[in-house]
């Protein structure tokens, strides 16, 4: 079975996110970049079926230099190639163009199975999954925490969770999109022969023109969808400590909750 | 190009879905400036009643995609039907809520009329040119930002449940429109077999008016009990959730982790027992209208954020509250 993870790299959700002046991006320099924890998932779920069904597992990350480390991990867990797409000209695509982009390159690829995280943790946009899905007129299955393949490789049931413990049993033909979700497995972290492995493999580098695709069609030129006015929320204000003994301070929270708060 | 604006009423098992209402709210408002109409887009089986509860909230219209196809949701039979719908009428703004059917669908619905889509969106309006303006929270909210949609169309946005007001009520009826769903059931590749409980009956953090939190200070997934009981002191509405160090530790279920690898919650009151604040969990609750922190220590970053802190052993503190709101609750 030859699977595709797409994979992006963000920033480490410890990070404290500052906002560039003009409002126009965030601050990059003192951000530990880190591959999206829910691609991590992915990853880890192509793994544990190409040991049950052989075949290979080839990452496919869209992103800038900085996101060969990555890719880095990625291979250093156990994956076999990696493609990296990085053209100066992708910076500030969308989600429809960046799918666009994911799917042009993988108009050449053999695969069985595609496997995404539900959402990067930078930009939340939760939707590359089902662009690309479309643009490869695929089935999609998003925010998964449970995936069987059947025997014969031909179809996968996967369980989704939606809302109030809830979760869908949805059966798909493949090749489909599978979005995953944190719950679906536990990552396994790279072997030190794997990261030796790893830096001798080789990254193949694509870029727009690879893709035949024209710098205006690819980054924030070629997106839909504008996003301006970088802002930080309004501080909050920390606010009353009550203080005495548990008795007091119990009833005490009580009390301001229903005379000043409103809410019991 | 109309200027009309568009929602999706969404329904499940025959009710809606009280963001279906916030939508009809703020797509009024949106209508107004636009100058265009409201219309509201219903989709399911069986759900000819469902249309009078959305009167009254300023749609002229409501088409009504009543299949047996429909009966369960897919992204590819909900797709199909708006899309047709959409590609018939060009409404100018595409609106619906960022559900977990939504967060699913609406990225088909996008990509197959070639538009843009602004995710889980927390205001919106309409700025000088005519144009749909989403205020939409990037990295669960560390940063805010404002989306346009310049050129293509329809505009779309979804909404986050629970940040938008219902409005008030009034009294004038909507047109029924009736369509005609041309779909096969080969026309969907993925099929929905079952659907599992995982948990009791209960209510999703993202509707949550009152969340109950633990984090690491909880100690075991027994001990969490308190923090149930707690919960349900505030009787309905009432939810439990936790921190990630909680949910990695195996004290609760993941599907119950607030921040940014979890849920983003915004309820009214959010009680925060045993977390200490780290950055990522404080940007998917920082938004809660109050917030109470219990913690032993006095230095946790929960405190610079909560409306109300105690000091003190949650173990304490937690079961004497717990009494203290039933009391008041009593009283009612």
């Amino acid at each position: 079975m030859d699977i595709i993870v797409c994979m992006k790299q963000v920033p480490d959700t410890e990070s404290r996110i500052k906002v560039n002046p003009e409002g126009t991006g965030i601050v990059t320099e003192g951000i530990k970049y880190v591959m999206n924890p829910y691609d991590e998932y992915a990853v880890e779920e192509a793994l544990k079926i190409k040991e049950k069904f052989g075949g290979t597992v080839t990452i496919v990350c869209l992103g800038p230099d900085r996101a060969t480390e990555a890719i880095r991990t990625a291979l250093a867990m156990g994956t076999d190639e990696a493609v990296h797409l990085n053209d100066p000209a992708f910076e500030g695509s969308d989600s429809f163009t960046s799918a666009k982009i994911l799917a042009g390159a993988m108009k050449d690829m053999k695969y069985d199975l595609i496997l995404t995280g539900k959402q990067a943790v930078d930009f939340d946009c939760s939707q590359v999954f089902g662009c690309l899905a479309e643009l490869l007129d695929l089935p999609y299955v998003s925010v998964v925490v449970g995936l069987e393949i059947s025997s014969d490789g031909k179809t996968t049931t996967a369980r989704r969770e939606t809302e109030g413990g809830m979760e869908e049993v949805i059966e798909t033909p493949l090749p489909a999109v599978i979005a995953a979700q944190k719950g679906l497995n536990e990552p396994r972290y790279a072997s030190l022969p794997g990261i030796m492995k790893a830096k001798k493999k080789e990254i193949k580098k694509i870029d727009s023109a690879a893709l035949g695709l024209n710098a205006d069609e690819v980054g924030e030129k070629g997106s839909k969808l504008k996003t301006k006015n970088f802002r930080l929320p309004p501080e909050r204000q920390a606010g009353k400590k009550i203080e005495g003994e548990p008795a007091e301070t119990a009833a005490e929270l009580a009390k301001l909750l229903r005379e000043e708060a409103k809410l019991i | 190009m109309s200027n009309n604006v568009w929602i999706i009423a969404e329904q499940k098992e025959g009710k809606l879905k009280k963001v279906s209402f916030e939508l009809l709210g703020i797509g009024k408002k949106l209508a107004e400036k636009t100058g265009g109409s409201l219309s509201a887009l219903l989709l399911g089986q069986q759900i000819d009643k469902l249309t009078e509860k959305l009167d009254g909230y300023g749609a002229s219209k409501i088409f009504v995609c009543d299949s047996e196809i429909l009966a369960n949701y897919s992204n590819e039979g909900y797709t199909k039907a708006i899309v047709d719908l959409v590609k018939a009428h060009n409404p100018a703004i595409l609106l619906g809520g960022a559900t977990a059917s939504g967060r699913d669908l609406f990225p088909r619905v996008a990509a197959r009329l070639e538009t843009g889509l602004a995710s889980d969106c927390v205001g919106l309006e309409i700025n000088n040119e005519g144009l749909l303006v989403a205020e939409r929270p990037l990295f669960a909210g560390k940063v805010l930002v404002d989306t346009l949609i310049p050129e293509a169309r329809p505009q779309m946005a979804c909404l986050r449940p629970n940040v938008l007001p219902v409005p008030e009520r009034g009294s004038e009826k909507a047109e029924i429109e009736k369509v005609a769903v041309e779909l096969q059931p080969q026309d969907l590749k993925a099929t929905i077999k079952e659907m599992v409980k995982t948990a009791g009956e209960k209510i999703d953090l993202t509707e949550a008016s009152v969340i109950v939190s633990g984090g690491r200070g909880m100690a075991s997934k027994e001990n969490f009990k308190i923090l149930e009981e707690l919960a349900a002191a505030f009787g309905e509405g009432a939810a439990v959730g936790a921190s990630r160090s909680a949910v990695d530790s195996d004290f609760a279920p993941h599907d119950t982790q607030v921040g940014q690898t979890g849920k983003v919650v915004n309820p009214n009151l959010y009680i925060a027992c045993g977390i200490s604040g780290s950055i990522q969990h404080l940007a998917g609750m920082r938004t809660s209208k109050y917030i109470v922190a219990i913690n032993k220590d006095p230095e946790a970053p929960i405190f610079q954020v909560a409306d109300y802190g105690i000091v003190d052993d949650l173990f304490k503190i937690v079961p004497l509250f717990t009494e203290e709101v039933k009391k008041l609750k009593a009283q009612d």
